[in-house]
Parts: structure tokens; C-alpha cells; sequence
């Protein structure tokens, strides 16, 4: 599988999460062990409305969409891991009108559970939060076909 | 938020309204909250754009997080006299079963209140309140 592959699955994933669909996420970056998406800046998620910076659930939401995806990258069979926690420290606000990105990479995978880490940051490199997560593997078959082959892009 | 005149209002009343609607966020995942005597009841209405999982179909995690996340804020906000939004230091959030494309109920609880930091526990349900779908629990630091 080739970084292009894995970014075409990754797309058309999370193309049918309604969510990251609604917050407007894309993929920027794919390699074997991690994955890089993009949270573009929108009024609509502002939490603090007095210095328009964007609420830590959409930044939540942006690192749990990487640490999930990533096993699309990270696994050879597309699997869908659920998340069995999520930890986030923040650094420091987002800086408003500039996207956020989440970089994920898995360190540790076993049979049952996989370990991600995830940093997000802006433009220059400042980290705006970190998260470690675990997620659970149940097996490709808790998936229909129909849907696999449909982010797989081809029979599974 | 820093009007505190929508806080002021929002305690008198024990309407959300005002309060939410000064949130962006807020209104873009749709939480809302009732307010029983002392006990304030968040809740997130069913609603297609918050999905994650098409398949059962499921809320996004994320949602979940920031749903229960901005609960806590706005708990706490109430739970004290200050008029701002406090920040949010870390979160730690255990899923226990899958949210369902229904109406997801969260209540907050001080745990610890210091000078400077604040323990907050959340517990998210949808059908039955003996069966959270998720608890977390967050640091807020409360100075300035």
C-alpha cells in the first residue's frame, strides 16, 4: 500500500463521518505509521466568542478523527477501531482564523488494542494540544462488506 | 461571555437560552440544558451532522467529548461567580458503549474546587442513566 492509497482510503473514510464532514476535515499527509489531517478555521466553532478561538471539542473531535483513521493506514485490512479513551492536554489556544492540524501515529499494537499519540499545531510548529488514546480492535468483520469496499475502494 | 449581564440572566431565570447562543460551538453540536433546582441537566438533541460510525449509525466521539467537555465549562461558570469562560487545562474521556443517534443527557460534578484549579467529573447517558455511554473529567484552571 502507497502513501496515495492510504490517503484515498482515509479520504473516502472520512468523507462518510457526517461529523468530519460538517467541521470540514482533509487529509494532508499520510505515511505506514502515521497521519496528518487538517482542521480549517470556521466562526461556527468558536467557543470563546471574545477572542474567537475555537472550542477544544472541535480540537477533540480532530484528534480523535486522526487517531481513528490512522489504522487505515497503519493496518493492511481496513478495520474500524472504536475508541476506548482519549486523553487531551492543551498547550495553548488555537490561534484563530488559521487551520489546525493533528498529526497520529501509532507507537504499540497488539491483538486486542492499539495505542495512538496525537499532536496538534499550527503553522510554525506550536503545539496546541497533545492526546494519547487507546482503541479497541474488533476484527474487519463487525464491518458489512459493502462498506469496506466502499473506503477500501475495491473487494475485500 | 464576558457580558455578564447574559449570566446574570441565565442564574435569575434558569433559562439557557442567551447563554448558549453566545457559544458558537454550542449551537453547532446543538447542546442545550435544563436547569431542576440546583441541578443543571445538559442535552444534545439527536441530530444528523453530529454522526460519526455511519454504520450503527453512532455520535461522533469527538462530539461526545466536546458535548461533555463544554457541559463542564458552563457548569462550572454557573457553580461560580466569574463571567468568564474557564480554561481548559486537560481531558480524560473513557467510552463505555457507543452513542446512538439519539438524545445523550450529561451532569456534571465538582470534585475538587483549589485556589487556582478546578476537578470537574462528567457522566454522558442516552436511554438509562445506570448505563453511561461515557465519563470523563476534566482541569479547568479558574484564575486569570
Amino acid at each position: 500500500m502507497d502513501n496515495q492509497i492510504r490517503a484515498d482510503r482515509v479520504t473516502r473514510f472520512i468523507d462518510t463521518l457526517n461529523q468530519a464532514k460538517e467541521l470540514g476535515l482533509t487529509v494532508t499527509e499520510t505515511t505506514e505509521c502515521s497521519l496528518t489531517l487538517c482542521l480549517p478555521y470556521n466562526e461556527k466553532i468558536i467557543g470563546n466568542p471574545d477572542t474567537g478561538v475555537i472550542h477544544g471539542g472541535a480540537i477533540t473531535t480532530l484528534m480523535d478523527t486522526t487517531s481513528g483513521s490512522l489504522m487505515l493506514c497503519a493496518l493492511e485490512v481496513f478495520e474500524l477501531c472504536p475508541t476506548l479513551d482519549l486523553r487531551v492536554d492543551y498547550m495553548r489556544p488555537a490561534e484563530p482564523h488559521k487551520p489546525v492540524y493533528a498529526r497520529a501515529e501509532v507507537y504499540r499494537m497488539t491483538r486486542n488494542i492499539i495505542f495512538t499519540r496525537c499532536e496538534a499545531y499550527q503553522e510554525g510548529g506550536e503545539t496546541v494540544a497533545n492526546c494519547v488514546g487507546t482503541f479497541m480492535r474488533i476484527g474487519p468483520q463487525a464491518l458489512p462488506k459493502a462498506y469496506r469496499e466502499k473506503i477500501t475502494g475495491g473487494p475485500v | 461571555m464576558t457580558d455578564p449581564e447574559i449570566l446574570k440572566y441565565t442564574r435569575e431565570t434558569g433559562d439557557f437560552s442567551r447563554l448558549i447562543n453566545s457559544v458558537p460551538y454550542a449551537k453547532f453540536i446543538g447542546l442545550e440544558c435544563d436547569q431542576f433546582g440546583d441541578d443543571l441537566i445538559f442535552r444534545l438533541p439527536a441530530k444528523d451532522q453530529n454522526l460519526g460510525n455511519p454504520v450503527l449509525p453512532a455520535i461522533h466521539g469527538g462530539v461526545i467529548g466536546g458535548f461533555m467537555e463544554l457541559s463542564a465549562a458552563i457548569y462550572l461558570m454557573l457553580a461560580q461567580e466569574t463571567v468568564r469562560m474557564p480554561r481548559i487545562v486537560n481531558f480524560s474521556l473513557d467510552y463505555l458503549r457507543a452513542g446512538l443517534d439519539r438524545e445523550t443527557y450529561a451532569e456534571c460534578k465538582l470534585t475538587r474546587q483549589g485556589n487556582r484549579v478546578a476537578n470537574v467529573m462528567i457522566t454522558a447517558w442516552q436511554k438509562s442513566r445506570s448505563k453511561p455511554i461515557s465519563t470523563a473529567r476534566a482541569h479547568f484552571l479558574l484564575e486569570d
